[in-house]
């Protein structure tokens, strides 16, 4: 994979202060090349589908079915499906329903945070069209424009069987080598980087959160 | 030169072993909480996969030198307390390097991989991980004290530091393990093992189940997979230690199976009753009734068992 990114230079980190910015690293994200030898690229693929760790991040109403999903009704964990609290450690990042203004800053912080091969699951309709609150101040209405998405669960909210099925395609999805989410965000930085700014007016953050 | 080359093909042999033990002993006893909640639980291979999936991400974020050195001190230390542990009496390809002064380096060990996890979790420069290791150190200090006096207690009963000679004493019958010849020695060093295992209720410095996981909060991808080698090992050579200081040591491997997965029933039963201790009232619990277990052990032995 190309990386054209790193011709435009360092990232400006426009919003910290002349001291914080020298705290911050302003070097652009590499997207990662796949395994050279197909068939470890195949195998690290089904163990990375068949070990996610969602980040335990409750961003909207979907926060409440990740609950039943994990207890004994449901079991998430006989798929390999555990929460882990913290972003360096998790892989899957579930965005449970709407996302607001505030939220998405932290989300993106969140995200950039995660590691390796990432993947973003949606639940429910406000992601994809805005839902409920497609005509509120607050909610983005697509999210697809802030953060890379890998899967939608439509419904409002999706029960925690549908929500089972979405793993299952996720799985899929990443057995097969299709979920590159982490890639497109970092070839496409300054495109995700302006809608984030568009929305977000209190940039006072990093550019990437390393 | 060959018995030194020897040596250590026996001794890798082992850590395989180990580790592959360690890590399916603590998924068997995730299934089985999980059956008791009702549920089917996480999948027989799932702890190998976790590790080869850190393994496999292809970002890493490092803090410095220190927090790079953090899990290699830790699996330093866990190696290092298995290497001088036989595992096996009388077998020659478990022996691993014991000589005779063995158990004074293996109570060293246990704790150096902490000190290690402590200038990683240091270096991370979160402030979860400070406050979850200043708790976690804090209470290794105190579980220390009613351990320290148990293995004082049969360093004086056994007259040795060896923990072969320990072992070949307890032979012939349940009734020469140190469970029924010193029991005081045992429980004081029982209940510090709860304090080592980290199971509720002494778990609160890497809180499970809640938002800060205090010192491994930083670490990924092949940090945390060390980190997740590391705790089979470890937890395999504490529970070999104690087998074969109290409990007789094992001949045989089935025989070390069946008494390790025993002892850590002990601590995952008690875990699953009780809920969690704050550090000051764990620290107060040690320095209290295990202390004085322990002290009155060192009583007994001078009293009863020397005279």
């Amino acid at each position: 994979m190309e990386t054209k990114d790193m011709s435009l230079g360092p990232l400006a980190n426009a919003g910290l202060s002349a001291e914080e910015r020298e705290l911050f690293a302003d070097a652009r994200p590499v997207p990662y090349e796949p395994y050279p030898v197909a068939v470890v690229e195949k195998f690290v693929n089904w163990v990375r589908a068949n070990s996610l760790w969602l980040l335990a991040f409750g961003t909207g109403c979907g926060a409440v079915e990740l609950n039943p999903l994990m207890t004994a009704r449901y079991d998430a964990y006989r798929f390999g499906f555990q929460p882990r609290p913290t972003p360096r450690q998790a892989s899957v990042f579930m965005i449970g329903g709407y996302a607001s203004v505030k939220t998405l800053k932290r989300i993106i912080r969140s995200y950039e945070q995660m590691q390796g091969p990432k993947f973003v699951i949606c639940l429910g309709i406000c992601p994809v069209n805005g839902g409920m609150y497609w005509d509120s101040y607050n909610t983005v209405n697509q999210f697809d424009l802030y953060i890379p998405v890998d899967l939608y669960i439509t419904g409002c909210m999706p029960r925690p069987e549908v929500l089972l099925a979405g793993i299952m395609e996720l799985k899929k999805k990443i057995k097969e080598g299709r979920a590159d989410g982490h890639n497109r965000y970092i070839e496409n930085l300054d495109w995700y980087k302006a809608n984030q700014k568009r929305v977000i007016k209190n940039w006072d953050m990093p550019d990437y959160s390393w | 030169m060959e018995y030194w080359l020897t040596k250590i093909v026996y001794f890798l042999f082992t850590l395989a072993i180990v580790t592959v033990y360690g890590l399916l002993l603590g998924e068997t006893i995730a299934r089985t909480m999980a059956k008791v909640q009702g549920r089917i639980g996480i999948p027989y291979w799932q702890p190998f996969l976790d590790i080869i999936k850190n393994l496999g991400k292809r970002t890493a974020v490092s803090h410095g030198v220190m927090f790079y050195l953090g899990p290699v001190f830790r699996i330093a230390g866990g190696i290092g307390t298995l290497a001088f542990i036989p595992v096996l009496y009388d077998s020659e390809l478990f022996a691993n390097f014991n000589f005779a002064g063995d158990l004074m380096l293996a109570i060293y060990f246990v704790f150096f991989g902490q000190l290690g996890m402590a200038l990683g979790a240091g270096e991370s420069g979160h402030p979860y991980s400070a406050i979850g290791v200043g708790r976690g150190l804090g209470q290794m200090t105190a579980y220390e004290v009613p351990f320290a006096l148990a293995i004082i207690a049969i360093v004086i009963q056994y007259d040795t530091l060896s923990i072969n000679e320990i072992v070949a004493a307890q032979q012939g019958g349940i009734g020469h393990w140190t469970l029924f010849t010193n029991p005081l020695a045992t429980a004081a060093a029982m209940l510090a093992f709860l304090g080592m295992t980290a199971y509720p209720p002494f778990d609160v410095f890497i809180a499970p189940n809640e938002i800060p996981i205090g010192p491994p909060t930083e670490y990924h991808s092949s940090y945390l997979s060390l980190m997740a080698t590391n705790r089979a090992i470890f937890t395999g050579a504490k529970l070999i230690l104690f087998m074969d200081l109290f409990f007789g040591g094992a001949t045989g491997l089935i025989e070390m199976i069946v008494k390790t997965w025993a002892i850590y029933m002990f601590a995952v039963v008690v875990g699953a009753s009780f809920p969690r201790f704050r550090v000051d009232q764990s620290v107060r619990f040690f320095l209290r009734i295990p202390t004085w277990i322990g002290l009155a052990s060192i009583a007994f032995v001078q009293i009863f068992l020397l005279t």
